[in-house]
């Protein structure tokens, strides 16, 4: 288990450096001149010839590559071509707000989604499946942005319980802490108030966010729940006195959640990749915002860094899904 | 007073395509020490007879429409879920045809042994060996310690060990020693086995047939062997009963039955077997089809 942890953490590093190509030559080959654009409207041809100096983007391609990669390996990952802030810093402030996000979502969709699903295979046609099937359709059919926007008209308009936006209000002074979640930070300093006021932020978005895997983790816990419940062992289990109960919650559960788990591993990296539409409507200071910033003004450097990062916890994450299956299916484990 | 007495029952089942009548009027009392062997072919009614028993047909697709089943006197057909639990398991023990399916593949067989003895332990703590009103961590110890000793009697090596192991670790045969152990673990009054050797090849089929008869001539109890195989009746069996679509035709003890059959049906069974004078090619079916319920 633990080797097979090291080989796969060791395979990432072709992974990455694959990406580095891609993702360098995809940002380099589109259309415009970013150098033009940062130097301003009014810049002469000298001083646009300065700045591309300056960022060594009159070397060529692979020199500019080579420049890029050693300088990742050491943890400079570029200076944006506007801001003239290091990538790398900016990154480490937008990111912990992006995760924190995406895990309360996660968190939402996998604490409703699993026993609702259950609930739904088990009560076939009932009451729960209808509900659950009717949060599935609108949960993958609304679009998140205006799921977003009917939530701030009913919570902050109508009934004035949550705030509007942001994730934290400018005139208070948000926890610090090793996490960078506002949550995690104030729960480790003991500080209730800080919390309080990071979750009222935090649960609309996450909410508006949390509906899709929700909606999809739902349906396949259903799904495998029901299949699982017409296995011949369910019989012996019912056939030898198990209580259903103990049947559901101990023997079917833990078979059912494997496909599962894939679904949810899934969600956590299309989640990262896309929470910019729910980061606009909430203004909520996090990687996609700054991601879309860079993108819109051919700012290269941060486009690179934030595809990334996507895709390092991409890696991880996926890594840590096949490491589950172990714990749920012992007949894939590791060696 | 009779270990298993069902009398007339007829019960049928729901499909999409309406209701069809499965059982017609079965008449069978098993007593303790018997082995009654139930023959007939696929779709007869065997295996629906068995469910019913611990009755495990849910209600929503099959429905008895008359009749009774006895089990030492207490009609199960009228006894609430909470009674039949208190037999399941602990009174009446169950196995099934495919041990490959029947264990749960993701729990470690342990567990499972386990958390049967604990039920038939809860029901009657003398199952473990400990008095009535023993503590919950007794009972836990107790029926770990008795999980163990099963295993031992069924013939799986270092039982200590292999209890922890999963069902994949396991072979066909060794798997099906697992499922007697679970089904035997809390000393039931009856057994019902549902093919046990059908998904077994024909060398451990032998052996599993032997640790069922051993088993059962230790304790003394009653048991419905359901097969569609003769020479398991003929091998272990003490009696029994010749099924044909819901009915039983011909019932009695194995000499009578095999030897001097009466009816034309159980002919036609005993002459489907091959024999040494088979010619090639020369097998012979049986008419008449089986009702079809989805």
């Amino acid at each position: 288990m633990i080797l097979y942890t090291l080989r796969r953490l060791v395979l990432l590093i072709p992974m990455l450096i694959g990406l580095t190509m891609i993702v360098f030559a995809i940002a380099r080959l589109l259309p415009g001149d970013p150098v033009a654009l940062a130097a301003g409207p009014n810049a002469t041809p000298d001083v646009i010839e300065s700045v591309r100096q300056e960022f060594g983007l009159d070397k060529s391609l692979p020199l500019q590559y080579w420049a890029y990669v050693t300088g990742l390996v050491q943890g400079d990952w570029g200076v944006s071509i506007f801001t003239r802030r290091p990538v790398f810093e900016d990154i480490m402030t937008f990111l912990p707000a992006t995760l924190e996000l995406v895990a309360a979502a996660m968190l939402i969709a996998i604490v409703l989604g699993i026993p609702l699903g259950l609930a739904a295979a088990v009560y076939r046609n009932g009451f729960v499946d209808y509900l659950t099937r009717t949060v599935a359709l609108g949960g993958i059919a609304m679009p998140r942005f205006f799921l977003g926007l009917l939530l701030q008209l009913m919570f902050v308009s109508w009934l004035d319980i949550l705030p509007l936006s942001g994730r934290f209000p400018l005139i208070e002074i948000p926890p610090e802490g090793p996490t960078g979640f506002y949550t995690i930070d104030s729960i480790l300093a003991g500080d209730w108030y800080s919390l309080t006021i990071a979750l009222q932020h935090l649960a609309l978005p996450a909410f508006a966010m949390s509906l899709s895997p929700l909606a999809t983790i739902m349906r396949m816990m259903r799904a495998s729940t029901i299949e699982v419940l017409q296995q011949d062992f369910v019989m012996t289990e019912r056939a030898l006195g198990i209580s259903n109960t103990k049947i559901l919650f101990k023997y079917v559960l833990k078979n059912a959640m494997t496909s599962t788990l894939t679904v949810i591993g899934l969600y956590v990296s299309w989640l990262l990749g896309g929470t910019v539409l729910v980061e606009t409507v909430f203004d909520w200071p996090g990687l996609g915002l700054y991601a879309t910033q860079a993108i819109l003004s051919q700012d290269f450097m941060p486009v690179i860094g934030v595809t990334l990062v996507i895709a390092m916890i991409y890696l991880v994450t996926m890594l840590i899904v096949d490491l589950l299956y172990g714990v749920f299916n012992p007949r894939v484990r590791y060696t | 007073m009779t270990l298993l007495d069902i009398k007339n029952l007829n019960l049928s089942m729901r499909s999409f395509e309406g209701e069809t009548q499965i059982l017609h009027g079965i008449d069978l009392q098993v007593e303790r020490g018997e082995i009654w062997g139930m023959v007939g072919e696929t779709g007869s009614g065997k295996s629906l007879t068995g469910l019913s028993v611990s009755r495990l047909i849910p209600p929503a697709t099959g429905r008895y429409l008359a009749g009774s089943i006895a089990f030492e006197g207490r009609d199960v057909l009228k006894a609430s879920e909470k009674e039949m639990r208190t037999l399941r398991g602990r009174k009446i023990g169950m196995i099934f045809q495919d041990p490959t399916t029947n264990l749960n593949p993701v729990f470690r067989i342990g567990t499972q042994l386990v958390d049967v003895a604990l039920h038939a332990g809860h029901a009657d703590p003398t199952v473990l060996g400990l008095e009535p009103g023993a503590s919950s961590r007794d009972l836990k110890k107790a029926a770990k310690r008795v999980s163990v000793e099963m295993l031992d009697k069924v013939g799986i090596p270092k039982a200590a060990e292999r209890i922890h192991d999963y069902p994949h670790q396991f072979s066909g045969g060794m798997k099906q020693r697992v499922l007697i152990a679970m089904a035997m673990i809390g000393k039931p009054d009856l057994l019902i086995a549902d093919e046990p050797t059908t998904a077994l090849d024909v060398s451990v089929q032998a052996q599993i047939l032997k640790l069922i008869h051993d088993l059962v001539a230790e304790r003394n109890i009653g048991v419905l062997m359901i097969t569609h195989n003769l020479g398991v009746v003929a091998q272990i069996c003490s009696h029994v009963a010749v099924m044909y679509r819901g009915r039983i035709l011909e019932s009695g003890s194995v000499m009578d039955v095999l030897k001097r059959p009466s009816h034309v049906y159980t002919q036609a069974l005993l002459n489907s077997i091959p024999t040494a004078h088979t010619k090639r090619g020369e097998l012979r079916g049986l008419g008449g089809v089986m009702p079809e319920v989805q």
